[in-house]
């Protein structure tokens, strides 16, 4: 039967939660190329997400356009219940939605601590209680070692670990984490796979852009695909990865039945 | 939501190993750095305080009047250059604004000179946000904003050359009323405490941004600015602050500059001179630093001293030495003579100090 007046019933009222995150529509053009087209999609509170695609899909640029970094052309961003399109990139964070980025970058003459402490500010009202919650988010995630040392002599795996702990700092509802893992050996990885488990266990809902498939297919829940700036399929890993439109925006045209009847 | 407030025992596994207690020296350092930096400028005060009771020539007297006047320069030039990390080459256009404010409340209001101090320090605090909005809004840096300073200076300059408020190319002379109501003084030593009492002001307020959240969200801008709005900080409005902390207190050196030569005109107040004695201390005494303005003014100053000596022949020879220390600067020294003689200084104070940081660690 279909519903005449589908937009009334989909806000909170009643059954469960509302989306900590909703993206309706996004759209942004660079010249003839749509980075964006037509993005929508819903982050639920308490989840551990996933944004995959392949290169150029639009993931980077759609956490651009959500934190404030990149205006849309079309589209709307609602977070936490408000509409937060076109909000500066400070206020976004303000209201609990923290971003990394993919190349991260620190404030490369100050110490490991100095670097977290300017996120933990954003909520402390005194700098030495910002240090203190900077040593304190910065020891969790391993960087006591490091509290001293200049941020750009740190080795790369490390700075992951800043980007993070910086973010993680501000307090966020939200973080949006982009290719934390791009650049470490495995064994990092096995290091900071248990870490994000635990940043959402202590109530943090994540959406992570992620390569590492054998990453994704371990922390998240569930999983959307980007190619050419749309979604073409939602669902947790398993189900996703069997896609044949997902199989085929990685692969190329014809690769999901080549691969169906076993020949390369 | 869970709530987790101990951390999982993940964490805590994949943790770093860490030698004991070396966590804490970096926590205690920076909590303890505004304490430090007020111990330095106290006693550098009484120094500077008792210095006259030494060297008590009228030309020793001179030398270190100029030598303060020229660090009050590096300082503001500082806030906005080192702190937030945009150089400007105009900054005589904030000198300008608070010498020719205070003389045009004497001048033509005939009013008393502190109402001259204090109408230039505000205007120039507004002159810095003014062009602070106008740059940062849209979003000038680096060279751009350097050019944008130098061409607003001039302009500045062909402004007071022009009209007639300002006295246009003739200048301005205040009368001469020696007295501390009139922010003059018969001798020496009168405008040699004032300077200091506004170097001394400076400086701590410098401490202060160096060390607070305000001064660590600068140079979160400074460093990147991508990052620091991705954190939440408002870079913009920051830069503005900056800016006009910067243009405050350099209108106060333009005022000084007013009641101690009593008298200025277009080229002495908005020409280059001035903004190049500004960034000149503070680069040469090292960016971004609380000292490093005064170790580059003093710099500066005894350098000044050899070129008159030696060369006193030739007029601005100063400006030939000036260019020399700042190449030689730029290429040995890039982070300013305070952070090259900070190991000296260490080292003389002893192995005290560093035993004392482990100890409590």
């Amino acid at each position: 039967m279909p519903d005449p007046d589908h937009s009334r019933v989909a806000p909170a009222t009643g059954d469960g939660p509302a989306p900590i995150l909703e993206l309706v529509g996004l759209s942004r053009r660079f010249g003839g190329l749509a980075a964006l087209d037509q993005l929508s999609l819903a982050v639920m509170p308490g989840s551990l997400g996933a944004l995959i695609g392949p290169n150029g899909a639009g993931k980077t640029t759609c956490f651009a356009a959500v934190s404030g970094f990149l205006a849309l052309d079309e589209g709307q961003v609602r977070f936490l219940g408000q509409d937060i399109t076109g909000w500066p990139a400070h206020r976004i964070c303000r209201a609990g939605l923290v971003r990394t980025f993919q190349i991260v970058q620190p404030f490369a003459g100050q110490s490991v601590l100095e670097n977290i402490a300017v996120g933990a500010q954003l909520r402390r009202p005194s700098r030495r209680e910002a240090l203190a919650w900077a040593a304190e988010i910065g020891s969790r995630l391993g960087l006591q070692r490091y509290f001293g040392v200049a941020a750009q002599t740190l080795p790369i795996a490390a700075r992951k670990r800043l980007e993070l702990a910086r973010a993680l700092a501000a307090d966020p509802r939200l973080l949006l984490l982009d290719e934390v893992l791009a650049g470490l050996n495995p064994a990092e990885i096995d290091e900071v796979i248990p870490l994000i488990h635990a940043i959402r266990a202590s109530g943090v809902t994540v959406l992570m852009i992620e390569h590492v498939m054998r990453a994704v297919m371990r922390l998240a829940e569930q999983v959307w695909v980007l190619a050419n700036g749309s979604l073409i399929a939602h669902g947790a890993p398993a189900e996703v990865t069997r896609d044949h439109r997902v199989i085929e925006a990685y692969l190329g045209p014809g690769a999901a039945a080549r691969l169906a009847d076993g020949q390369p | 939501m869970p709530e987790h407030a101990a951390l999982p025992p993940a964490m805590a596994r994949h943790a770093a190993p860490v030698a004991p207690g070396s966590q804490c020296v970096e926590l205690r350092r920076l909590n303890h750095a505004v304490a430090r930096s007020i111990r330095t400028l106290s006693g550098l005060g009484v120094l500077f305080v008792l210095a006259p009771f030494v060297f008590h020539g009228e030309f020793q007297i001179t030398f270190l009047t100029l030598a303060l006047y020229v660090t009050l320069l590096g300082v503001a030039w500082n806030m906005l250059g080192g702190f937030a990390g945009q150089y400007s080459f105009g900054h005589a256009i904030f000198f300008g604004v608070g010498a020719y404010a205070a003389a045009i409340v004497q001048v033509q209001g005939g009013l008393n000179a502190w109402f001259g101090w204090v109408a230039g320090m505000c205007l120039g605090g507004l002159a810095g946000a003014a062009v602070g909005a106008v740059s940062f809004r849209y979003g000038l840096r680096g060279s751009y904003f350097a050019l944008v300073t130098l061409a607003i200076a001039e302009v500045c300059r062909i402004i007071a050359n022009s009209i007639s408020i300002t006295g246009a190319g003739v200048g301005m002379m205040i009368p001469l009323q020696p007295g501390l109501a009139h922010l003059q003084f018969a001798g020496k030593l009168g405008y040699y405490y004032w300077i200091l009492a506004m170097v001394t002001v400076a400086l701590a307020l410098s401490s202060w941004v160096r060390h607070s959240r305000f001064g660590a969200a600068l140079a979160a801008v400074r460093d990147n600015e991508e990052s620091a709005r991705a954190l939440g900080i408002d870079a913009t409005a920051l830069k503005v602050m900056a800016s006009a902390l910067s243009g405050a207190l350099m209108a106060s050196a333009g005022v000084f500059y007013l009641q101690y030569f009593h008298y200025i005109d277009p080229t002495l107040v908005f020409g280059p001179a001035v903004s190049v004695q500004a960034l000149l201390a503070a680069i040469v005494g090292g960016l971004g630093s609380v000292l490093g303005p005064l170790i580059g003014a003093i710099a500066l100053a005894v350098l000044n001293e050899i070129g008159a000596h030696l060369f006193g022949g030739i007029p601005e020879f100063s400006m030939v030495l000036y260019g020399i220390l700042l190449i030689l600067i730029v290429r040995f020294m890039p982070h300013g003579l305070a952070r090259g003689v900070a190991p000296l200084v260490r080292r003389l104070r002893g192995a005290s100090g560093r035993r004392e940081d482990t100890a409590g660690a």
